[in-house]
């Protein structure tokens, strides 16, 4: 990847370090590592990390003197390893959680089935039976991007909005899932409901998803769902183990 | 025990407000705070308190207030038209509001946002390190009628009857952009005709983005839609599906996949914040040097705004009831130790 990774700069004080123009797993991988790398050696001026599909972003301080030395040393950080080739972050885990398929839940199920050519069945297997990676965390507080999906899942978003989607929902596009963590209106299909809180502004720990982690959407009945609700679980009935 | 205020009416578009909460960019939760910042730091200065205290932001729409305590105000942001049991309020100024009195904020005649800053600060829940309501995380609500927000106990030297004469910005007109992440992919004839091109801001627009309809025909990039979702920072000038400009505020998504054909810099936010429907907004690329100059410099000017600001003196031809006034009270009798 001779052209990557690069460096653009975004507002008046902020850098960008772009691992590639598409998403890949080891672009995704390699942005995790670089601001991973950022955050351990603590560089003054930056005031905050963080990263999106493929980049990472740093936002500095304004009044921070010495912009150009501050690039020349992501520069070199950017230059000194193949950033692709690093490990994903440690202490991610794997979460089973509970998603009812389709019926009035989940409404666009068939549709969604349907663009990406697929019976309603196997587009329950493919996507319940793929064990998806967090890839990013954005858009709304907590709320994850996960993929990959097979291939058939390649498919556009809506032309037109969908008033909103609930909390919980489990949405498709373009080979990802996004789990909503707020109700929102979106042009991604909603083709699963969950009872899965990832944004708990009140909770110790409001952002329960890591970029890293990996989900199974297991298929459960509304009337399970419906019990996950009624005892306020803000997991659904979500499990966690430790897979690194 | 704590001063309260207590809100009797206000518009829909009340929240408490102060700088946002920066540090969870990473978990998808965007800065928000004041979307006009320097409203906030001139409030600050008149009460010569911490710009970190959370103050009271009013859309369009103000309120009806009462104190359970003497405390010192300051108004300042979009001009509203405020009294204290009937007597006017100058805004961009200090004033006490003495307990049992009423204070009356009504509509905005000039900008959007208004600001009601009490001494003290307001002492709204702290949330993720910040007082501030980001409604479109959830986070906190909007004020309503029957709320009783709790003042600061820090009160400091607040002291009432100081003006500011603000910076001018709540008629629109020209904001400085930086070039952003795509601006590289609009043809530079697109870029010239954005520099030459007036927007209106139009009705749609909130703490999260404000967008800004040209007088022409909408802007094209070359590479469409197509851009992978990135970053976004407040200020970012996104080019959406029907080449119609959005200018991104403090509420904003984190991330985002329209093309960005510049960033405004965060001096010239407040202008974009305060333009009311219907008002022109023009734009001009500055290079990153100087915009990050300008935004330095602004920054260090909002920082020594206290140094700015004077006694109220009023004229005594506009005192209409002159002679009720004791005018001797400051007269000493000469013994005092």
């Amino acid at each position: 990847m001779p052209n990557w990774p690069e460096l653009c700069t975004i507002g008046t004080n902020g850098l960008l370090i772009r691992f590639g123009d598409q998403l890949s797993e080891p672009a995704n991988r390699a942005a995790l590592a670089f601001r991973a790398a950022v955050e351990r050696e603590g560089w003054s001026g930056v005031e905050e990390t963080s990263t999106s599909l493929v980049s990472a972003y740093l936002r500095v301080d304004p009044a921070f003197p010495d912009m150009d030395a501050l690039e020349a040393r992501t520069l070199a950080l950017m230059a000194s390893r193949d950033w692709f080739a690093e490990p994903l972050p440690e202490g991610r885990r794997l979460w089973r959680v509970p998603t009812v398929y389709g019926t009035d839940l989940a409404p666009q199920l068939e549709e969604a089935a349907d663009v990406a050519g697929l019976s309603v069945a196997e587009a329950i297997a493919t996507i319940s039976g793929t064990q998806v990676r967090v890839q990013t965390i954005g858009f709304a507080p907590g709320q994850p991007y996960l993929g990959a999906l097979p291939e058939a899942w390649n498919i556009p978003r809506q032309t037109a909005l969908t008033d909103k989607v609930p909390i919980g929902a489990l949405t498709v596009a373009i080979r990802q899932l996004t789990l909503f963590s707020v109700s929102t209106p979106t042009g991604w299909r909603h083709v699963g409901q969950t009872g899965f809180r990832a944004f708990r502004p009140d909770a110790d720990d409001p952002f329960v998803l890591r970029p890293g982690d990996e989900v199974l959407f297991q298929e459960t009945t509304p009337e399970q769902y419906h019990r996950y609700q009624d005892a306020g679980d803000p997991d659904g009935g979500a499990v966690a183990e430790q897979i690194a | 025990m704590t001063a309260t205020l207590t809100v009797l009416q206000c518009g829909p578009g009340v929240t408490v407000q102060d700088q946002g909460r920066p540090g969870y960019l990473a978990y998808g939760l965007s800065r928000g705070g004041a979307t006009d910042l320097l409203a906030l730091a001139e409030g600050a200065a008149l009460l010569g308190q911490s710009p970190e205290l959370a103050a009271i932001e009013m859309a369009g729409m103000g309120g009806v207030f009462d104190v359970s305590e003497d405390v010192v105000i300051a108004l300042t942001g979009a001009l509203m038209k405020a009294d204290c049991d009937g007597t006017a309020l100058r805004w961009n100024a200090s004033h006490m509001v003495p307990k049992g009195s009423r204070l009356t904020i009504g509509a905005a005649r000039e900008g959007v946002y208004g600001y009601l800053h009490v001494a003290g600060g307001v002492d709204a829940a702290n949330r993720l390190g910040a007082r501030s309501a980001h409604l479109a995380a959830g986070i906190g609500k909007p004020v309503k009628a029957g709320d009783m927000l709790a003042i600061g106990s820090e009160a400091g030297s607040a002291q009432a009857g100081l003006k500011l004469d603000p910076d001018a910005r709540l008629s629109g007109g020209m904001v400085r952009i930086v070039p952003s992440l795509q601006t590289a992919s609009f043809a530079s004839e697109e870029l010239t005709r954005f520099e030459a091109t007036g927007f209106k801001r139009d009705p749609r627009g909130n703490r999260m983005g404000v967008q800004m309809t040209p007088e022409g025909p909408g802007f094209e990039s070359r590479e469409g839609l197509s851009v992978l979702s990135e970053i976004i920072v407040p200020g970012d000038v996104q080019i959406t599906g029907n080449g119609t400009p959005f200018v991104l505020m403090s509420e904003c998504q984190t991330t985002g996949g329209y093309p960005r054909i510049g960033s405004v810099l965060a001096c010239d936010m407040p202008k974009v914040a305060q333009a009311q429907p219907g008002t022109e907004i023009r734009f001009q690329f500055v290079s990153l040097e100087e915009g990050r100059d300008l935004v330095l410099r602004a920054l260090r000017e909002w920082a020594g705004l206290g140094k700015r600001c004077t006694p109220l003196v009023r004229d005594p031809h506009d005192i209409p009831d002159l002679l009720s006034y004791q005018l001797i009270s400051g007269a000493i009798a000469g013994d005092e130790t």
